[in-house]
């Protein structure tokens, strides 16, 4: 009879604190849901638009897009044919890991022929590489071909933001929805809604 | 008039035990009778902690926790508040002293074996307190919001963003928005001020109570709880009043000098304490040339940066703090203190201490091919000092260690 009295004991026992627990996560998800991006941050972040006929050859501009920079650089020819030959140094030549929005389109990752459009955002911790174009031994690689150096980590990416070899940084920079209209990159926007 | 006064005493005594509680937990809480300089950095954190709180909340009597108001309201503290500089030099340099005088804390553990049996709860909360501390401490440093503030956050948020599959949203979900905004800031600012110095408090007050169950360890590693007196008091030891308190009182004074002297003098610590990129705004398009942590992170960072895997160095960093949590079940010697181990033992504390320090130095430069590999040589000494004891501490010869202190 004790015994039976017992089981029955942790039978309810048991059973109350699977309803409390459940009672637990329920109470959790508005002090999770809390933490989550409020309707005000996410309301942030419409396109910008920017004019690149000043933009020279070889040259990189930073543009802000939802806070976060955003590299467009400006291709010589030369500099694209060049592209392909180095792709035994990259990790990932054809951006088969990412989701590539403009994948095989154009050497240049964009939508343009001559025109970059990548974030310049480390795909490893988030700092914002620093782009040395020429082909120069620099003090983190001594056959440095140009492209971008992460300072915070030492990651390198090609001058169309591919990532190297053997390098923290897992993939290549990411490319941001843009379109060419004219002089005029929008950046955020697949097509231009009109 | 006395009389009374001791009534009113003996009143308050009989509902909340005082004089039992200050006699057994102070006034007559048996030390042992020899113990060195070493045993004085627990003491000079519990003041290192009453300095951060009071100043702390000095501070937020200034600060604002805004995006836009962050930075400025840190450099209104410093000038426009009377001797509201000093209050934040008085934190900042608390924020260092507090990991200084832990380290050296952790280290006379790992010196004089403190963490062995039956200590090792007193270890394991210990380094519960110094994990919080190591998010306390990254918290508090991203809210002035300065550039160093801004990309240090970024980085240390981003090292979520490694995990698989979740990585990216749990990203998100931490800061609150596509960048470090002034809502990170504020969810930064509660945990900082209130939810994690609450842990803390209590993880000092389990960390203390654990000790004065098992009592406090020694140099020589001697078990003094072998010979007690007629009241279970052991002999080697001493009351903590008065001998425990004025040798604390003589390591506070001298503390208390070191902590005013970098604090009138040196409060940028030459940019390893206060980083000189952090007295510019934040400026998410810009990353400074060179990313670096205070120093109290570095042997970490240095770690990150020598796996050329962005999980990997998540995974390496992590582990390098869990492992301490073992090793009192990896060290396998039956002598606790260093005094009495074996060669071996000696030699790894040795290189490990070195590795240590140059990982420290490491993770504060920028990086070059060479200095990458040395953090990897590094962090593998790191390791095998900790993966290797349980085989040198069990096949070397320790000395006999003695009966008495």
């Amino acid at each position: 009879m004790e015994e039976k009295l017992n089981t029955r004991r942790k039978v309810l026992i048991g059973m109350t604190a699977a309803v409390g627990a459940v009672g637990v996560s329920f109470a959790a998800v508005p002090f999770l849901s809390a933490w989550n991006p409020s309707a005000k941050a996410k309301a942030v972040g419409a396109p910008v638009k920017v004019d690149i006929s000043k933009i020279q050859v070889g040259q990189k501009i930073q543009v802000a897009w939802r806070k976060q920079p955003v590299f467009v650089i400006r291709h010589s020819p030369e500099a694209l044919e060049n592209l392909s030959k180095i792709e035994e140094k990259l990790d990932d030549p054809r951006s088969i890991n990412i989701d590539e929005p403009y994948r095989d389109i154009n050497p240049t990752r964009s939508t343009s022929k001559e025109f970059t459009v990548i974030a310049g955002v480390c795909t490893h911790l988030g700092c914002s590489p620093k782009y040395y174009p020429e082909m120069e031994p620099q003090p983190w690689d001594k056959a440095w071909i140009g492209g971008f150096f992460c300072p915070c980590h030492g990651s390198m990416f090609d001058i169309v933001g591919r990532v190297f070899k053997g390098v923290p940084a897992p993939t290549n920079l990411k490319v941001p929805p843009h379109n060419f209209k004219g002089n005029i990159l929008t950046i955020g926007e697949d097509q231009e809604i009109t | 008039m006395s009389n009374q006064s001791s009534g009113l005493f003996n009143w308050i005594n009989d509902r909340l035990p005082i004089k039992n509680t200050y006699e057994r937990h102070l006034s007559k809480h048996p030390v042992p009778k020899k113990v060195n300089f070493w045993y004085m950095f627990g003491a000079l954190a519990a003041v290192v902690l009453i300095v951060q709180i009071i100043s702390g909340i000095w501070l937020m009597f200034g600060y604002e926790n805004t995006e836009e108001g962050a930075f400025a309201s840190v450099e209104y503290i410093m000038r426009d508040v009377d001797y509201g500089w000093i209050i934040r030099y008085m934190h900042t340099t608390g924020a260092s002293m507090f990991f200084a005088v832990v380290y050296l804390h952790m280290f006379r553990g790992l010196m004089y074996g403190s963490y062995h049996k039956p200590r090792e709860l007193v270890w394991i909360f210990g380094m519960t307190i110094y994990l919080v501390m190591m998010a306390e401490g990254f918290l508090g440093y991203v809210l002035p919001y300065g550039q160093m503030s801004y990309w240090g956050a970024q980085v240390i948020i981003s090292l979520f963003g490694a995990i698989p599959y979740i990585g990216e949203s749990l990203e998100l979900w931490v800061r609150g928005d596509y960048y470090i905004s002034g809502a990170t800031i504020s969810r930064f600012f509660a945990l900082h001020v209130v939810a994690l110095p609450l842990i803390l408090i209590a993880l000092v007050f389990m960390h203390l109570v654990a000790l004065h169950e098992v009592g406090a360890g020694n140099p020589e590693g001697v078990d003094i709880e072998k010979y007690v007196d007629q009241d279970g008091v052991p002999l080697d030891s001493v009351p903590f009043f008065p001998y425990k308190v004025l040798n604390a009182l003589v390591a506070i004074g001298i503390f208390g000098i070191v902590f005013s002297i970098i604090m009138f003098f040196f409060p940028e610590g030459g940019g390893y304490m206060l980083e000189l990129a952090n007295f510019e705004e934040a400026n998410p398009m810009i990353t400074p040339d060179h990313i670096a942590p205070v120093w109290y992170y570095s042997p970490y960072y240095a770690m990150l940066r020598a796996i050329p895997d962005k999980l990997g160095g998540l995974i390496v960093m992590g582990a390098a703090i869990a492992i301490l949590f073992v090793v009192p079940w990896l060290d396998r010697s039956k002598a606790a203190s260093i005094r009495y181990k074996g060669n071996l033992s000696k030699i790894a504390m040795v290189i490990f201490v070195l590795s240590w320090l140059m990982l420290a130095w490491l993770g504060t430069m920028p990086v070059t091919a060479l200095r990458t590999t040395l953090s990897q040589i590094g962090t593998v000494i790191y390791f095998l000092f900790f993966l290797l004891m349980p085989i040198y501490t069990s096949i070397e010869k320790s000395k006999p260690v003695p009966d008495r202190l």
